[in-house]
């Protein structure tokens, strides 16, 4: 190799790269920078070193809203997955009625987050919605979803279910095509019920889609934003507020960018490690199963 | 006794019938090859056996026992499939425990005949092996032995050898061979192979187009086919058919064929109509490079060593497929002679009926 030749295949990248570091390198930077000073829209802002990250470890309101996103994240993610592929199970075959219903169910992705939350307001609402409706008709008293404290978060997450579905049922159904029919034939010729056949055919052979599932929800759930906003603004007193919440309100709220940012780098970090725990733990149990 | 009994199996997909009125009986212990070609509905029949297609009508009965109305895992069958089917995510071992397992099969007995199926396959390093690091021919031996452990009364195997190499291929033909003479239970395997079939079955069973056309052990079918599909299926390469007039009358027949040749067949006389157009079949050992009988133009010459094939036109445009030494001199182009055996030909009535010699 000479250092000529390595100039020539710089240059068939350079275009790539220097996109790549304008519009991702660049700002990811800028942000950490961010994180570092006190800076509101206005003034130059100065240097405050880690100030910024002292003051969020004190900030209940931070925590708080980190909390929140952890738990609606485990309300979310194992029902989302499990429903998912219950919903890809029972619609992996040919009929017509299974293709209209895949496309019932995978409706709600296409839609935008204003419209889901403005139809699960309606169905949220106590007294004029359709929950509370139900409630009402079975003899129960409706309740009060969005302005219990104890009960916003699980309406968030039934709203981000419902809106979310459609995606993961897809990748399962994807994972079910791939499982060779003569390997249901094997089983069926080797006496194994349909439990049996679930538990150890099917769901060894969607092993993989179900880390991908779980990984990328994860990773977006952690983001929550538009259902807490648009449904309760946070509300009631908080308890709704998820960490993205918080920095948009800090910074397009209080204009507070230098601590908006380092609460940004935070998050960031902390689905990392989820992500990365997350990668670990299959490689784990995937070596347990193999030494068995 | 019969191990196996098919009674008037009918199928259909949709509006295309597959398979029409199958009747067949298999002894215990024998080994069946399905001949035929695609579209046969030899495959179709072989899944209504194992219970992985439901006939529309018709019994399956096995050893005594009437099974189509039983699940696939209560038949006491075990297949072997095209693909070996193996699950991917278990290792050797516990693909072969698996069905045992749901069976409900004591742990030292699963134990057991795993090590015993394991030794006789010649398996046993590769017992904690997952399939995919392992080689096909490994493979296939694992899916073989995921049979064995059932102990079952009856093997079906599907097309077992279609996805090996050549040289692989033939080594696993010896393998099935010694494998059969273990087992005790029947065995059917689908092929489109004749060479399989004629080197491994006891009797072969020839499908075409939705109907058994012929049931025999494989010389049976090779020198007395029953039709002139099997004539043409069976053999390689294929028997030369050419239209022929009876003459003469003797106790057999003669028969003169289209370029004016005469073949002195050993087919008694009385069993064929004089009016009805006839065809004679020749298979290309039957017809030697040589002798005075007839002449043809050389088209083709495939040299195989021993012996080398020639393919040529009579006069009057019919094709023949004859034989000559390993060291032919034969060049495409030639003017050759022909030595007609026609003590060994088959004649083919109008209705495509085989007529073969009679030693009587």
């Amino acid at each position: 190799m000479t250092s000529q030749r390595d100039w020539r295949g710089l240059l068939f990248v350079a275009p790539f790269l220097l996109l790549y570091s304008i519009i991702l390198i660049f700002p990811l930077l800028r942000g950490l920078w961010l994180s570092l000073n006190q800076v509101d829209l206005f003034g130059a802002g100065h240097f405050v070193g880690l100030g910024n990250y002292a003051r969020l470890l004190d900030d209940p309101i931070f925590g708080t809203s980190l909390v929140n996103t952890f738990v609606v994240t485990l309300m979310i993610v194992p029902a989302l997955t499990v429903i998912a592929l219950a919903l890809a199970l029972a619609l992996n075959r040919a009929s017509r009625s299974a293709a209209i219903f895949r496309g019932i169910f995978f409706s709600s992705a296409v839609l935008s987050v204003t419209i889901v939350t403005l139809i699960w307001r309606f169905m949220l609402a106590p007294d004029a919605g359709f929950l509370g409706f139900l409630a009402k008709a079975f003899g129960g008293e409706p309740l009060p979803f969005l302005s219990d404290e104890h009960l916003v978060l699980p309406a968030l997450a039934i709203t981000t279910i419902w809106w979310s579905v459609g995606f993961p049922m897809l990748l399962f159904l994807a994972g079910l095509q791939q499982i060779p029919e003569d390997m249901y034939e094997a089983a069926a010729l080797d006496n194994a019920g349909r439990w049996t056949t679930f538990w150890r055919i099917t769901l060894p052979s969607l092993r993989r889609t179900v880390v991908l599932v779980v990984m990328l929800q994860t990773a977006a759930q952690l983001q929550l934003f538009g259902q807490s906003q648009l449904l309760t603004a946070g509300g009631p007193s908080g308890a709704s507020r998820t960490a993205v919440l918080f920095l948009f309100e800090t910074a397009f709220g209080r204009w507070e960018l230098g601590y908006a940012s380092a609460a940004a780098e935070v998050l960031f970090l902390l689905i990392l490690a989820v992500t990365l725990t997350q990668y670990w733990a299959t490689g784990q149990s995937k070596e347990a199963s193999n030494g068995r | 006794m019969a191990s196996l009994e098919l009674k008037g199996i009918r199928k259909s997909f949709g509006s295309t019938p597959v398979l029409d009125n199958i009747d067949l009986a298999i002894d215990a212990r024998e080994f069946i090859a399905f001949l035929g070609p695609s579209g046969s509905g030899k495959s179709t029949l072989l899944r209504i056996i194992a219970g992985l297609e439901s006939a529309d009508a018709g019994e399956v009965w096995l050893e005594g026992r009437r099974i189509d109305a039983l699940p696939p895992g209560e038949r006491g069958v075990a297949m072997v499939f095209q693909h070996y089917a193996l699950y991917p995510h278990m290792s050797v071992r516990e693909n072969m425990a698996f069905g045992l397992r749901n069976a409900r099969v004591g742990k030292e007995e699963i134990e057991r005949r795993i090590q015993d199926a394991a030794a006789v396959l010649e398996i046993e390093p590769l017992l904690e092996r997952k399939p995919a690091e392992m080689s096909g021919g490994q493979r296939q031996r694992v899916a073989i032995g995921r049979a064995l452990v059932k102990e079952p009364k009856l093997f079906l195997l599907d097309e077992p050898l279609s996805n090996l190499d050549a040289a692989l291929r033939l080594r696993t033909r010896v393998e099935l061979a010694q494998l059969k003479r273990r087992v005790d239970a029947a065995v059917i395997m689908v092929t489109h192979d004749q060479a399989e079939a004629m080197t491994l079955a006891d009797r072969i069973v020839v499908m075409n187009d939705r109907r058994i056309q012929q049931v025999g052990a494989p010389m049976e079918i090779y020198t007395r086919p029953a039709n002139v599909f099997v004539a043409q299926f069976v053999g390689s390469p294929a028997m030369t058919l050419a239209d022929a007039e009876l003459v003469g009358d003797g106790r057999y027949a003669t028969l003169k064929m289209g370029d004016g040749a005469t073949v002195e067949t050993r087919v008694k006389r009385d069993g064929l109509s004089s009016s009805g157009q006839l065809r004679i079949g020749l298979r290309p050992e039957m017809v030697r490079v040589g002798g005075n009988e007839a002449k043809a133009k050389v088209e083709l010459v495939e040299r195989l060593g021993e012996r080398t094939l020639v393919y040529a036109r009579l006069s009057n445009g019919q094709a023949i497929t004859a034989e000559d030494e390993g060291d032919s001199k034969v060049k495409i182009g030639d003017e050759v002679p022909l030595k007609i055996d026609g003590a060994a030909a088959h004649v083919f009535d109008a209705e495509g009926t085989g007529h073969h010699r009679s030693d009587a």
